[in-house]
């Protein structure tokens, strides 16, 4: 295994972790948190295909990652803010309280 | 692959599947601080120093805390509700596996690349701010913007309700968060005359 | 004159366009109608004189003009006019007594409320029968024939809102049409074998020596040849318009139009004309041969009389049971008719044609003077009723008097002697057998019998009417005139056919008459023995009825105090009318039902299973609809809707939800590229 193998499938790893966390939990903020967790995976393989991969351009991964990261933190925080209005209205963060766009 | 890498990869795993799996949320949190840390421990072994402490700082530092803010200030009086899986918690898993699955197996397969073992020119904080201000400038305002906005936007969000918040609520439709653009708005809010 | 004789149509013609003037006159115009009624009468009157003194100027020769009526193909049907001895004869004592009787009825009708419109039907009548009288062409006769049936039933229903009056006048009609059916058939053989339907036409006529010989050779019915069938044929038609037995029964119903209807139409004129049809055609009954008719060797001639003597003692015997002043008179007139039929079976057509004549002038006079008595006892019409009217109306009672004497043949005086006694003679010269004799005498003692009961109730005895006699006054000068003229020539007529000299029947067969009291003494004894029969009929009814006048109107008839069962049956008129009915009646009764019946199930029932056909498709139909497109298209929504709410399903408001399908998706994206797209 090659250490970009090994990378990404540590990243395809997180990525699953993530997406069945976010699908699972009632709890919207632990919803969140899987969606960070996708988020990070992201950022590993861009940074393993920075290091390992054929890339001519010294920083163009490392760049995507940084801003992936500030945009993550952004999306928290709105994310969070969101969370905590729903749980003002309805004293609740549970996921399953917020069906009422249903088909 | 040193054997570094692997303690920190099967740490980071850990911690993730800790983190998606443990009953109490602020378990959940620590244990993604957990993983952050894990995967700033690879970054910095991959030569990404900058990007290791970025990591570190922003999402251990911040994104975490605030996690753990919310779900502090989100706990039900009692903590009688226990956080118990969804429904159909199995067919997250399911899905999670068959995500595994098939990336995985591209992975393996499509990574028949010839990878690169030596290790690239190292990158100096200097250099990315060199770039940061002349390649990805844009990008860089953009990012400027966007966290004014998430900001303002947040904190808007999670300002307590009053009387005039709602009326406001109610009439914002094509009305921009940030005042002062000075737009021809139909709604009658806005006492300018259309000319 | 002779001008005249070419143009003769015009005779007919002039009352045919007073008929269609009067036709569009209003109501109102009493006066012009009856103007130009008795006007074209006058004219056409004047006319026939002259038609008559030119055929007397011809020494008896006949005129014929034939015209074309239309072509078809290369052929042509032809009608003509003939002015013989005996159209011209016909022609004046229609013209005549009608002009008298159309005289007379504007005092009768004078109260009527639709004055107009009877002298439009009388002149139409006066038009049809002048045409027949003139007529040289079987079709053109047989067009006015039917053209006086038609007037007939107008004026016999002319008070049609009597549901009687209409119904008489629709079984006039009726039994008129089964006579002239074969009349119809007759005249189509006759076409058929001769190709032409005029009676005289230079040679090429029916009625002439080629065509009869030719008649008479072919074969007819069994034994007989075509000519005698034929004639036969044409007899029926004659049966029919003339009241023989057995169609008879038509003619006592149509006593219930006015009156002066029934003396022109029913005594003197339209029930001769079936006489006079036979008088036409009698070449045909003959064969057109030399064997003198009192050898009785020609079976036409021989049927003609005994149905003509039959008649004549059956309906005398009706007439003695009758009770209505006109029902006697006509079924007198069905009896004289029998007389008429008699004398051209056993004598020719001189004989028959001057009891006609005579007859009419008679007949009319009997029944506008039992018009005039009905005006005067306020139409009353049953003679039970009457009595003692000889003081109150005498010139009513002078001149019935004087008909009365005429019908029954009282000697000398009286034209009826005369034109009887003749038919009597022929009857007793007839070689087959004795019996037209015995019954024409008969006949004569029933006669005197019956017309002195009714003269005796009507006129002689206590008054029997309601308002007595103070009430009863005599009819004004129109109607009391023509009485008088009638009664001259019931008189004067008879003296043109003594045997001392018969000029009647010579100028009819074409002969000169010579002056020979020879004859008459030959004749005597025939006189003698009517004269003693119309005695004994006469002394007989004065002693029944004359002594001793009717008390009450409900008492007893002295003949049926005697003989009660044949009394009731002559009253009852031999119940022909019940036979008529129980048989003929009621199997088209039974007719109608049974096409009804057809009609309503049979038909009806074909047109309900249309309906029901259509029904059942309808029912298919929508079945379809309902079922097949409904059920198609609903299937189709409820798809649609089943489809659509599964999907919804995945809606369900969870973001999760939304989340993990995003996942599936990109699974299978990634795996499609991974390995899909190698694979191809």
């Amino acid at each position: 295994m090659t250490p970009l193998v090994a990378h990404l499938v540590l990243a395809v790893m997180l990525f699953a972790t993530g997406m069945a966390g976010a699908l699972a939990r009632r709890n919207a903020i632990l919803v969140l948190v899987g969606v960070e967790l996708m988020l990070n995976a992201g950022n590993l393989s861009f940074v393993a295909f920075w290091r390992y991969g054929p890339n001519p351009d010294p920083q163009t991964g490392l760049m995507f990652a940084l801003f992936s990261i500030a945009i993550a933190a952004a999306e928290a925080a709105v994310g969070l803010a969101l969370i905590l209005a729903m749980f003002r209205h309805r004293r609740t963060t549970h996921l399953d309280s917020l069906e009422e766009m249903k088909g | 692959m040193s054997p570094m890498f692997y303690f920190l990869a099967g740490l980071t795993v850990l911690g993730a599947l800790a983190a998606m799996s443990l009953r109490n949320p602020v378990h959940c949190a620590l244990s993604l601080v957990v993983t952050f840390a894990g995967l700033a421990g690879i970054y910095l072994g991959m030569g990404a120093q900058f990007l290791g402490l970025a990591q570190v700082v922003v999402y251990i530092g911040a994104v975490a805390i605030l996690l753990v803010f919310v779900l502090l200030l989100t706990r039900s009086a009692g903590g009688g509700e226990q956080e118990e899986r969804a429904p159909s918690w199995r067919m997250a898993v399911l899905v999670g596996l068959l995500v595994a699955g098939v990336m995985g197996s591209a992975v393996m397969t499509v990574a028949r690349w010839v990878p690169r073992d030596a290790a690239p020119e190292p990158v100096p904080v200097v250099q990315i701010g060199r770039v940061l201000m002349t390649e990805y400038a844009l990008p860089l305002q953009v990012i400027g913007v966007v966290l004014t906005v998430a900001m303002i936007g947040a904190a808007v969000l999670a300002m307590p309700e009053k009387r005039g918040v709602k009326a406001d609520r109610g009439a914002a439709n094509g009305k921009d968060v940030v005042p002062g653009s000075g737009g021809t708005s139909p709604t009658r809010e806005s006492g300018r005359s259309v000319s | 004159m002779q001008g005249i004789l070419s143009n003769v149509g015009w005779i007919p013609v002039l009352p045919l366009l007073a008929a269609g003037v009067t036709a569009v006159l209003p109501r109102r115009a009493k006066r012009l109608a009856q103007g130009l009624a008795i006007g074209s009468m006058v004219l056409a009157f004047v006319l026939s004189v002259a038609a008559l003194v030119g055929v007397l100027g011809n020494h008896g020769a006949a005129v014929i003009s034939n015209f074309d009526w239309f072509r078809v193909g290369t052929g042509a049907v032809r009608l003509g006019w003939v002015v013989d001895p005996l159209a011209a004869v016909m022609l004046v004592m229609v013209s005549f007594v009608g002009l008298l009787i159309f005289v007379f009825s504007t005092g009768y009708m004078a109260h009527d409320g639709n004055v107009t419109g009877f002298f439009c039907f009388l002149s139409l009548f006066a038009a049809a029968m002048l045409g027949v009288v003139i007529a040289n062409s079987l079709l053109l006769l047989f067009m006015c024939w039917e053209l006086m049936g038609v007037a007939s039933y107008l004026l016999i229903g002319f008070w049609f809102h009597k549901p009687s009056a209409a119904a008489a006048a629709r079984k006039a009609f009726l039994v008129t049409r089964i006579g002239d059916l074969g009349l119809f058939l007759g005249m189509l053989w006759l076409y058929r074998d001769t190709g032409t339907l005029l009676f005289y036409d230079g040679g090429l006529g029916c009625l002439e020596a080629s065509a009869l010989a030719g008649l008479t050779s072919s074969a007819g019915i069994g034994a007989l040849s075509a000519a005698t069938a034929i004639g036969l044929l044409l007899f029926v038609g004659a049966i029919g318009k003339s009241g023989q037995l057995p169609l008879h029964v038509w003619l006592p119903d149509a006593m219930e139009g006015p009156t002066p209807v029934s003396a022109l139409i029913h005594a003197a004129t339209m029930v001769a004309a079936g006489v006079f049809l036979m008088a036409r055609v009698f070449p045909l009954l003959t064969g057109g041969s030399t064997l003198p008719i009192s050898a009785g060797s020609h079976f036409g001639l021989n049927v003609v009389a005994g149905v003509g003597a039959v008649t004549a003692v059956f309906a005398a015997l009706i007439a003695v049971g009758q009770s209505d002043i006109k029902r006697i008179l006509a079924y007198s007139t069905v009896s004289q008719l029998g007389y008429m039929f008699l004398g051209l079976g056993t004598g020719g057509v001189g004989v028959a044609m001057f009891h006609l004549v005579t007859h009419a002038f008679f007949k009319a006079l009997l029944f506008l003077g039992a018009g005039s008595v009905i005006h005067g006892c306020d139409e009353e019409q049953d003679i039970r009723r009457m009595g003692g009217l000889r003081h109150a109306m005498p010139v009513t009672f002078a001149t019935y008097s004087v008909g009365m004497m005429a019908l029954c043949g009282v000697p000398l005086v009286f034209s009826g002697f005369w034109s009887k006694d003749e038919i009597l003679h022929a009857a007793w010269l007839w070689q087959p057998n004795v019996w037209p004799f015995a019954l024409g005498l008969f006949g004569a003692l029933l006669t005197a019998f019956y017309m002195t009961r009714q003269m005796s109730e009507v006129f002689f005895g206590p008054n029997r009417s309601e308002n007595g006699l103070g009430s009863v006054h005599e009819s004004p000068a129109t109607m009391t005139v023509p009485l008088t003229i009638l009664a001259v020539f019931a008189v004067v007529l008879g003296f043109l056919g003594t045997p001392a000299w018969p000029w009647f029947e010579a100028f009819l067969s074409g002969h000169e008459a010579h002056w020979d009291l020879g004859h008459l003494i030959e004749a005597a004894p025939m006189m003698a023995a009517s004269t003693g029969v119309v005695a004994v009929g006469m002394g007989l009814g004065w002693w029944l009825y004359g002594r001793q006048g009717r008390i009450s109107p409900v008492s007893m008839d002295r003949f049926e105090a005697l003989f009660p069962r044949m009394f009731g049956a002559m009253r009852a008129r031999f119940w022909v009318d019940e036979l008529y009915g129980a048989t003929v009646v009621r199997a088209f009764h039974l007719g109608a039902e049974l096409v009804g019946w057809l009609d309503a199930w049979v038909i009806g029932g074909l047109v309900r299973a249309v309906g029901a056909g259509a029904q059942g498709l309808a029912y298919v139909m929508r079945w379809v609809d309902e079922l097949l497109v409904n059920m198609g298209f609903d299937a189709g929504c409820g798809t649609t809707e089943w489809t659509g709410r599964w999907v919804s399903r995945l809606q369900n408001g969870r973001t999760q939800r939304y989340l993990g399908l995003l996942g599936l998706g990109m699974v299978v994206l990634a795996a499609w590229m991974v390995w899909g797209v190698k694979a191809s």
